[in-house]
């Protein structure tokens, strides 16, 4: 009995493992270096309002592009077995539609920001239809299929508005992309809870993630057993695609600013990266969204670290391979098998032990 | 005696050109001068989409050789080397009065210039320069990116500030911007005048520079300078300062400095929640016209654009709607 609970409990946490480690890893060292490294402070910012500020606030306000985009990347590798690499230059498009669309109405309100984020989203969907019609009609490699936006996006981007860097202001822009007055958590962050509640829903009232599952699994069973293969697939891209929208629109609103070629930059290698560190099979299949975004924040929070550290930011992308080299071969199956068998060399002549011991 | 004969030849083919020149193309060589027709005017630039730089330098070279300023203006746009040599060429065998190159690349001009010589055509740089000898273009007008870290760092020394504690947010490293930029700045530091807090290179991504500035707040050090090599940069830095509560710009607690001139940048200059905004002129295409009428002449064959700063106490809404990029 009490066996049994024990195995439940390593089962469940199974795939968390490793993004949980990297996190209290990275939590003790920050600790170690400077005590003070986690203090949230509450502070007044020069709208008056009332926010919270400290290094733990940068960390999960500034993963949160990162962790949407984590989100959809995970669904899309569940189905399709490959990854998206495009999801930056799309960010950049749909960022740029926003724009586009508040510089042409009159004046800001909630409904135009509305209606900027909703066109954003049909375009990102668009997008994201391009590539799934690819992947799963056409049967292209994600990689290579994607390859085609992440070429040319920045370039249909520039296109929408063309060059410069347009800025939009507006108080609602920056109540989604930095803080609502009254409120002391940044707002994104908030999003970022409220989409990943969205995703538990979906799961939660469709068999979504069953379906999406194996369709991952394997693709041919699935369509024998009456799965609609390419619809789930197209599906899986579809909705990156809206998370892909709510990324772009944090990222022009955060500053109120688009500029096409740098907004979001290498962001795909990041998202990919979490989905991997979340201990989800890149090859497709089972996955956990929390993982994911677990994964993201790691990310985050060693970018965050290296800074705190004085590293120059040309260096932390070296720092930040060596640490990702590490976590992505300790959870590999490899590792992980050959720790298995070491764990069950080390236990069995303990029970050895013990079973002479009772004799 | 080499480079006479060159000249004698060039003399010899110019005046043959001229002679069997028909009626349209209008005296190849007589450029400024020609009777009635218009100038042909021929650019080599890198595209507008390369940056906001380049298409305000794009739309100067259309509003100046324009056909009310008389002239006729063929344009050819690439990122590549190879494609620009194959326009340049295309215009001298069309038969254009003037060539003016902004190159991508500094080398493998000599064929083309040389060509372009021999056809009468009268070349000038802008903005980049050619490894080419001197004699082969009429003048180049460039910008110097070391003096505008130069002009920036001379106002913020001007400001005589008790202390200067400094957030340096630097752009693509390795880029001619980046390198002019910080050159000024580094030799302050060197010199102990001004304090380093934090140098780093956001690689002209606004969120980043927000990042480096946030962590800076957060380690509690105290600093009263940003001097950001871009204004998208200093944007992103203001962000973070604002979130964190802390006054910038005239009055405020830090100054900040962005460079480029967009016009929304100059804006922030007007309203005071900036300091100072550097500019890398994109306007060559005035000084060139005036070159080409002849209502200017060069002593040096490299003339050096005048840059701009604007500082937020002193402008007015005419610099912006003069000197400003974009919208």
């Amino acid at each position: 009995m009490k066996n049994g609970t024990k195995k439940t409990f390593s089962a469940g946490l199974g795939q968390l493992t490793i993004p949980i480690i990297a996190i209290c890893l990275l939590v003790i060292f920050n600790l170690i270096r400077d005590p003070g490294f986690f203090s949230i402070g509450i502070m007044h910012n020069n709208d008056g309002n009332i926010v919270l500020a400290g290094n733990l606030i940068s960390i999960i306000n500034g993963a949160s592009e990162l962790a949407v985009l984590a989100i959809g990347m995970t669904l899309v590798t569940a189905a399709c077995g490959g990854q998206d690499i495009s999801v930056g230059a799309a960010a950049a498009i749909a960022g740029s539609v926003f724009v586009k669309v508040l510089k042409s109405v009159p004046s800001i309100s909630g409904g135009t920001v509305l209606l900027a984020f909703l066109s954003a989203c049909v375009v990102a969907m668009l997008f994201g239809c391009f590539n799934g019609t690819l992947v799963a009609v056409f049967h292209i490699q994600p990689m290579i299929a994607t390859l085609i936006l992440y070429t040319c996006g920045r370039s249909i981007a520039y296109w929408i508005n063309g060059g410069a860097t347009p800025t939009v202001d507006s108080p609602i822009l920056s109540g989604i992309g930095s803080f609502i007055p009254g409120i002391p958590i940044p707002t994104p962050v908030l999003i970022v809870i409220a989409l990943a509640l969205l995703f538990k829903l979906l799961f939660h009232f469709t068999s979504l993630e069953l379906l999406t599952q194996s369709v991952g699994i394997n693709g041919s069973a699935a369509r024998l057993n009456g799965i609609n293969a390419t619809f789930i697939r197209l599906l899986s891209f579809i909705l990156l695609g809206v998370c892909v929208s709510v990324a772009g629109t944090i990222g022009v609103s955060r500053l109120g600013l688009i500029n096409h070629e740098t907004l979001l930059l290498d962001v795909e290698m990041d998202a990919i990266l979490a989905v991997a560190i979340g201990g989800n099979n890149l090859g497709g299949g089972k996955f956990k969204i929390g993982g994911s975004i677990i994964g993201a924040y790691v990310i985050q929070m060693l970018t965050i670290t290296l800074y705190a550290m004085k590293v120059s930011s040309t260096d932390v992308k070296a720092y930040k391979a060596i640490v990702i080299i590490l976590l992505v071969v300790i959870g590999s199956p490899v590792v992980k098998a050959r720790f298995e068998k070491w764990v069950a060399q080390f236990r069995t002549p303990k029970l050895k032990a013990s079973t002479k011991g009772a004799e | 005696m080499k480079k006479f004969r060159s000249m004698l030849i060039a003399v010899i083919l110019t005046m043959s050109l001229v002679l069997t020149a028909c009626g349209a193309s209008g005296g190849a060589a007589s450029g400024g001068s020609s009777s009635g027709g218009t100038i042909k005017v021929g650019v080599v630039n890198n595209p507008p989409s390369e940056s906001g730089y380049r298409e305000a330098n794009v739309k100067d070279m259309e509003a100046v050789f324009s056909a009310a300023n008389g002239y006729e203006l063929k344009t050819a746009y690439s990122l590549k080397n190879d494609e620009q040599l194959q326009a340049a060429q295309g215009f001298i065998t069309e038969g254009v009065d003037y060539l003016l190159i902004s190159a991508a690349e500094t080398t493998g001009w000599d064929e083309v210039l040389k060509k372009a010589q021999e056809a009468g055509i009268k070349v000038y740089l802008f903005d980049r320069m050619i490894d080419v000898d001197e004699s082969l273009y009429e003048a180049a007008v460039v910008s110097d990116m070391a003096k505008e870290g130069e002009t920036a760092v001379k106002w913020l020394l001007d400001q005589n500030l008790d202390a200067y504690n400094v957030i340096h947010i630097q752009g693509a490293m390795g880029s001619d911007a980046q390198i002019g930029r910080t050159g000024a700045l580094d030799e302050q530091f060197a010199s102990g005048k001004m304090t380093k807090i934090v140098q780093q290179t956001a690689t002209w991504d606004e969120a980043e520079a927000k990042k480096i500035v946030e962590s800076v707040i957060n380690s509690g050090e105290d600093f009263n300078v940003i001097y950001a090599e871009n204004d998208g940069m200093a944007k992103g830095a203001v962000a973070a300062l604002d979130e964190a509560g802390i006054t910038h710009g005239v009055d405020g607690k830090v100054i900040v400095m962005g460079f480029d001139c967009n016009k929304w940048a100059l804006r922030e200059l007007l309203a005071g929640a900036w300091n100072y905004d550097g500019q890398c002129s994109p306007f060559q295409a005035q000084i060139i016209s005036d070159l080409i009428k002849g209502v200017t002449t060069n002593s040096s064959k490299k003339i050096i654009n005048e840059e701009k700063g604007f500082d937020a106490k002193t402008i007015t809404q005419s610099d912006i709607d003069t000197y400003g990029l974009g919208e």
